[in-house]
């Protein structure tokens, strides 16, 4: 058969649809950034520093232009939500701080009765663990790691990277967590869900879901 | 050759005696004017079209699209890219059967609403078994059932397709980078490939799809999700649309679970070659020797 092979003719038009879609989504991220649209941000920055390779890394090759990996970043992070909103509809969230301000102060020993206060209500299945296996003693604000080391609360992923190894193994390589945007990051970025953004860090079994309706199934219709 | 020829005459016949129409058979050219515009059916084979002809085609299928359904559409031949082979993987451990692929594949690729269409099943299945064709689909309640797990079935783009060597008029054929393209302008809707996929991927559109303006996706590719003639064969392209210019599937960024991971597997440190490497891959009906490249896996 010959084939008439198109590509190069169509080359051009695809060429500035790649360049379209490409700003397109740089802007779109640096909305993000901006706060202008509800996305809530994004660090760029792989949160496991402890050496092994990022998302990014895993599919550099050494020329061509890469665009970013970002980690989407929830909300919730920086601090309690209020159930205020600010003027462009996003929550006002109270900082940690504002409260646990000077220093110490107790963490409990047994996970009952349950924490009361603006916390009252916070369920909590995960294990067995205590609120000081994750939270740090001195400081609302950060979490830590189990050889001491603190981390600011937006570094969660690499607390649950330290227990979930493999599940952290799997989700560098992609293979858990999902993803959105390019496969080919020469041709645009890619944004990567936080762990949290799917597992609520103190109940993080994944939720259950009503389905989408069934689509017709060619095997239950009449054929010829 | 003599195959392309012959697509015409049956092209012609499958007008005249398609949908049941008594009226049409005895009216045969009114029949051929409501259905086929005289310039598709003497359109030539998506792969003997000059680059000239071809985008005459592109151009009046679009319009044909606005006269039809209201709405501005652009419809781009997009070619397969350089040093690209394009596979997909499944991680069964995390699915949960939620069919939010299913639902993203139905708007994405303009598939009727009427029907609720989609390329992709999901089947609900006992676990430890493997038996595909005892999967249910219909199911209706909260996912993920105690002792079940999910498996969405769409196109598995065989290297060794059945549903490409049965066709009589060569109207459907494998891309270089993997993907199995029908010209839905040339199909002539005898369905011998849906019946040759051991996987029943291939769908046969019985009606003129119905898409609301407002609901059309228009970003479109010939080969890929323009809106279908009726009477012909369709399939799910792996979004070419979209991936052959570097984005993933709609179905991939549609799973709120993460269970999908798609790319090239030419790339040594792509995420797809991970997958293949690193866990313990199946693919479907591996006895009839389609050659899938589309893997399952499970989560050790
Ligand atoms: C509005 C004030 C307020 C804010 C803001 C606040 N907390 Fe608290 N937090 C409290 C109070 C009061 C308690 C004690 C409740 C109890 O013991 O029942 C508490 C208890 C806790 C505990 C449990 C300690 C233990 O083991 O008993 C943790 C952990 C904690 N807070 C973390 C945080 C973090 C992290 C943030 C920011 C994201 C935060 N808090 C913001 C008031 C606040
Ligand atoms: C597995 C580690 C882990 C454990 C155990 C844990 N937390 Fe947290 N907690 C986090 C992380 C990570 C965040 C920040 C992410 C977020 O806010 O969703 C957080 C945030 C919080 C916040 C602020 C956000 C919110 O959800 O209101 C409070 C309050 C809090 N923790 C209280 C507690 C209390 C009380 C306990 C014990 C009952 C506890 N945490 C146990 C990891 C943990
Ligand atoms: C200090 C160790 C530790 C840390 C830190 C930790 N986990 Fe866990 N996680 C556990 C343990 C222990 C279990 C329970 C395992 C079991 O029940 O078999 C668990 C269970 C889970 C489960 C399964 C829950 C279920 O009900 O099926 C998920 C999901 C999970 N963790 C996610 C996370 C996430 C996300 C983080 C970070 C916010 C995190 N974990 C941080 C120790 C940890
Ligand atoms: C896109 C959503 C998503 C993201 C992001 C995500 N997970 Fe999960 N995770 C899941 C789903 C879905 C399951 C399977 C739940 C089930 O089987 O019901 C799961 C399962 C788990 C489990 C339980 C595994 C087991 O064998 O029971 C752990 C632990 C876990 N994830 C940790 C993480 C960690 C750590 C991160 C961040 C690096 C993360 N997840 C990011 C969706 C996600």
């Amino acid at each position: 058969m010959q084939a008439v092979l198109l590509k190069h003719v169509v080359q051009a038009n695809a060429f500035v649809a790649h360049v379209v879609v490409a700003v397109m989504s740089v802007l779109g991220a640096l909305a993000c950034t901006l706060g202008l649209v509800a996305c809530s941000g994004h660090v760029s920055a792989e949160p496991d520093r402890a050496g092994a390779e990022s998302p990014a890394d895993a599919s550099r090759s050494s020329d061509s232009p890469r665009y970013p990996v970002e980690i989407h970043m929830p909300d919730v992070l920086r601090g309690i939500r209020t159930g205020t909103v600010d003027s462009l509809q996003r929550p006002l969230l109270a900082p940690c701080g504002s409260c646990h301000a000077s220093g110490a102060y107790a963490l409990r020993e047994r996970n009952d009765p349950p924490v009361q206060g603006p916390h009252a209500g916070l369920s909590f299945r995960h294990g067995e663990l205590r609120c000081g296996a994750c939270h740090d003693a001195r400081r609302a604000e950060a979490l830590h790691l189990a050889d001491g080391r603190t981390l600011p609360l937006v570094e969660a992923m690499t607390l649950c990277g330290q227990c979930h190894g493999t599940q952290m193994r799997d989700y560098r390589h992609g293979s858990h967590g999902g993803m959105s945007g390019y496969w080919d990051l020469s041709r645009g970025p890619r944004v990567r869900n936080h762990c949290i953004d799917c597992h609520d860090p103190h109940a993080p079994a994944y939720p259950r879901y009503q389905p989408a309706p069934p689509p017709p199934d060619p095997r239950r219709r009449p054929r010829g | 050759m003599t195959d392309r020829k012959k697509r015409r005459t049956l092209k012609i016949l499958g007008a005249t005696l398609g949908a049941g129409a008594f009226a049409r058979a005895i009216a045969p050219l009114s029949a051929l004017s409501e259905t086929t515009s005289m310039e598709e059916l003497l359109q030539q084979h998506y792969q003997e079209l000059t680059p000239k002809d071809l985008q005459r085609v592109l151009r009046r299928l679009e319009a044909e699209t606005k006269r039809d359904y209201g709405v501005d559409v652009t419809i781009e031949d997009v070619p397969p890219l350089e040093g690209v082979q394009f596979a997909y993987a499944l991680n069964l451990s995390i699915c949960i059967g939620c069919r939010k692929c299913a639902e993203a594949c139905h708007e994405e690729n303009n598939h009727d609403r009427g029907t609720g269409n989609s390329y992709i099943r999901v089947l609900e299945m006992d676990q430890g078994s493997m038996d595909m064709e005892r999967g249910r689909t219909d199911y209706d309640h909260t996912v993920p059932a105690e002792g079940k797990f999910y498996m969405p079935v769409q196109c598995q783009q065989c290297e060794n397709a059945p549903c490409v060597t049965v066709c009589p008029v060569e109207a459907t054929w494998q891309e270089k980078d993997g993907i199995v393209v029908v010209d839905y302008n040339w199909c002539i809707g005898c369905r011998y490939c849906e019946a040759a996929c051991p996987y029943h991927a291939r769908r046969f559109n019985w009606n003129k799809p119905d898409v609301p303006a407002e609901e059309m996706n228009p970003n479109q590719a010939y080969l890929g999700n323009r809106v279908r003639p009726q009477g012909v064969v369709e399939k799910c392209t792996f979004c070419l649309h979209r991936t052959r210019k570097g984005r993933l599937p709609a179905c991939l960024e549609a799973c709120p679970t993460g269970a999908r991971v798609f790319g090239n597997v030419l790339d040594p440190d792509s995420e797809i070659r991970w997958v293949l490497e690193n866990k313990r891959v199946f693919v479907l009906k591996e006895e009839l020797g389609t050659r899938p490249r589309f893997y399952y896996f499970f989560d050790e």
